[in-house]
């Protein structure tokens, strides 16, 4: 029983952390219908980020948080003049969008490697607090409770984001239907803009807490990142950027008790629940990706 | 002035590639830099079936590669068949493979691809997984090396990559293919006019993985010595888009030369530089995309100049 306990309790932290992780993908998804091939890159540039701080500066890695939101302006902002009208007229956004951000992400990877070559880095283990927190009598790492905390906390500004706010309406406006959105007199440009800007900043946060979670963080871990947010979000619900929380924990859960009882198996929990979910679900669970014919 | 005859362009290009990879061991002693542009171009050549013709990206190319890899490693350690059966053998099981994860096809664009790349990940996980180590060999890699032949295996890939570039020619030129590009602009009209698609985009689909299995088999018959990284990195995927976009997919000619050019690049730059290899083809693959999103047989055939 303890056992389970440990799995599910250490599942349900883990998993609010990869809805944050896996979050901003949808948003830019559920905006822009461009899939964001570099999203693990952006993750991974919010940890080398904190890493600087920390190693560098000698400031707590919580910094990085803030560095992370100025990241996604400085990226984001061009990015969106840059390539996103382009691509949207173009006969089919999605596929092309998805080889342009793969060319990205190979950009971003290969400074990485410039930058802070091919090794692991890790943060100051007692940065975010050096003891343990327990519930039930299991206990976890409070790096691990202020990750999770951080996570509700993006995922809930996000959410007034979207219900309070003259931009978070226009945005569900654009993700309803862009052209009528367009037509109502909303500036889908800039709101867009502010829409990739916000989603890759989610991402640089999420990046912040990778090296705590995941253990280090190096200029190869995009890639498997990009796939893990795909599972979750395609778990949760694509283009419902809340939805993801739902496919967080499924994969968290899923993660810890695969680690927990078969752990040579676990690398695979990802990509067979993706694929399962995929195949079994394709309709339900993600109503986009069904094709017509 | 009369039409030349439908099968002289494609006999044309499969002479030229045969005499060119003849010819090439005796003028350019680096024979392993051969093997392996020969072996890109025939996986960016059956990439091409599936991607060129019907639109479907297959981002885990590189699991039917590796399961070749592997098959026939396997075949040629278990069993006594002739190498050259095992290796057949392995583009056998990448077909079983495609066949298995025909259900793909039921998601459009992009997620086909994540969940091609899950496909693959998961193939290579299960191969590489410590717990199948008296099998696979698990993380520690596989070794044949009692059949290493170096001059047979090249003349395997050789064959391989003329039989995908064929392939390629017959998706080009025949009624089967138009039917491929038809259902990729417009699947439901495709449909009506009496195109079965489900049937054309599986044949297409077990056509790219049949190539890639073979290559993987002769691949692995090459370098008889390794580890299920060097055959399952998605860099092998990586390279077959990148190269079939640059020369254009949906021709003949595009992939071979887009595979030929940058891998020799490659060769030359990037191997002893990565980094910057990695940097300047992911600016390529932007380029592309925003400018040249038909790669280099388009600025041909723009000039209306008819490329296989």
């Amino acid at each position: 029983m303890a056992l389970l306990e440990y799995a599910l309790i250490g599942g349900i932290l883990y998993g609010i952390f990869f809805s944050l992780v896996g979050i901003g993908l949808n948003l830019i998804f559920g905006v822009m219908r461009i899939i964001n091939l570099a999203h693990g890159q952006f993750i991974m540039l919010g940890g080398f980020g904190a890493y600087l701080l920390a190693r560098g500066l000698g400031l707590n890695p919580l910094f990085g948080i803030p560095l992370a939101i100025a990241g996604g302006i400085v990226i984001g902002y061009p990015l969106y003049y840059g390539v996103v009208p382009r691509l949207q007229k173009s006969q089919d956004p999605e596929m092309l969008s998805f080889i342009l951000f793969f060319g990205i992400a190979q950009m971003i990877e290969a400074v990485a490697v410039f930058a802070f070559g091919a090794d692991q880095r890790s943060l100051p283990q007692d940065a975010l607090g050096s003891g343990n927190i327990g519930v039930l009598g299991q206990e976890f790492p409070d790096s691990w409770w202020v990750a999770c905390l951080v996570s509700v906390l993006a995922i809930l500004g996000l959410y007034l984001y979207f219900s309070r706010t003259r931009l978070g309406f226009a945005t569900r406006a654009i993700m309803a239907d862009r052209d009528e959105a367009r037509a109502t007199g909303i500036d889908v440009d800039r709101v867009s803009a502010i829409a990739l800007i916000i989603g890759i900043a989610l991402a640089g946060i999420a990046g912040v807490f990778v090296p705590y979670l995941i253990g280090s963080v190096s200029s190869s871990i995009g890639d498997g990142l990009t796939t893990t947010s795909f599972a979750i979000i395609i778990i949760g619900s694509l283009g419902n950027p809340l939805g993801t929380v739902v496919g967080g924990l499924v994969f968290g859960i899923g993660t810890m008790l695969m680690q927990t009882y078969y752990s040579s198996w676990s690398n695979l929990a990802p990509y067979a629940l993706l694929l399962a979910i995929v195949l079994v679900r394709p309709s339900g669970l993600l109503g986009k990706a069904v094709r017509r014919a | 002035m009369r039409k030349p005859p439908a099968w002289r362009g494609p006999v044309l290009v499969l002479v030229a590639l045969a005499a060119i990879f003849a010819v090439a061991p005796r003028l350019y002693s680096n024979e392993s830099v051969l093997f392996t542009m020969m072996t890109f171009m025939a996986l960016a050549q059956g990439l091409n079936l599936l991607y060129g013709f019907t639109g479907y990206l297959p981002f885990g190319y590189v699991g039917f590669f590796g399961t070749g890899a592997y098959a026939t490693s396997l075949l040629v350690t278990f069993t006594s068949l002739p190498v050259i059966a095992a290796v057949l053998l392995g583009g056998l099981a990448a077909v079983v493979v495609g066949l298995i994860l025909g259900p793909l096809f039921r998601l459009s664009g992009p997620y086909f691809s994540i969940a091609n790349l899950a496909a693959s990940q998961i193939i290579y996980n299960v191969v590489a997984n410590e717990a199948l180590k008296p099998i696979t060999g698990g993380p520690y890699g596989i070794k044949i090396e009692h059949v290493y032949a170096p001059t047979a295996s090249y003349v395997t890939m050789l064959a391989i990559l003329l039989a995908a570039t064929a392939l390629a020619a017959y998706f080009r030129r025949s009624r089967f293919g138009l039917g491929l590009r038809a259902m990729h602009q417009d699947p439901i009209s495709a449909s009506l006019a009496g195109v079965d698609i489900v049937r054309e985009r599986l044949i297409a689909w077990l056509a790219s993985a049949a190539i890639a299995g073979l290559a993987g088999g002769a691949y692995a018959w090459n370098l008889s010595v390794f580890y299920p990284e060097a055959v399952f990195t998605l860099q092998i995927s990586v390279f077959a888009i990148v190269f079939a976009l640059f020369g254009g997919v949906g021709t003949v000619i595009g992939p071979l030369l887009g595979a030929a050019l940058l891998y020799a690049f490659y060769a030359g730059i990037g191997v002893s530089a990565p980094q910057y290899f990695e940097l300047l083809y992911g600016l390529l693959i932007v380029l592309l995309v925003l400018f040249l999103p038909n790669g280099l047989a388009s600025l041909l055939t723009r000039r209306k100049v008819d490329v296989l």
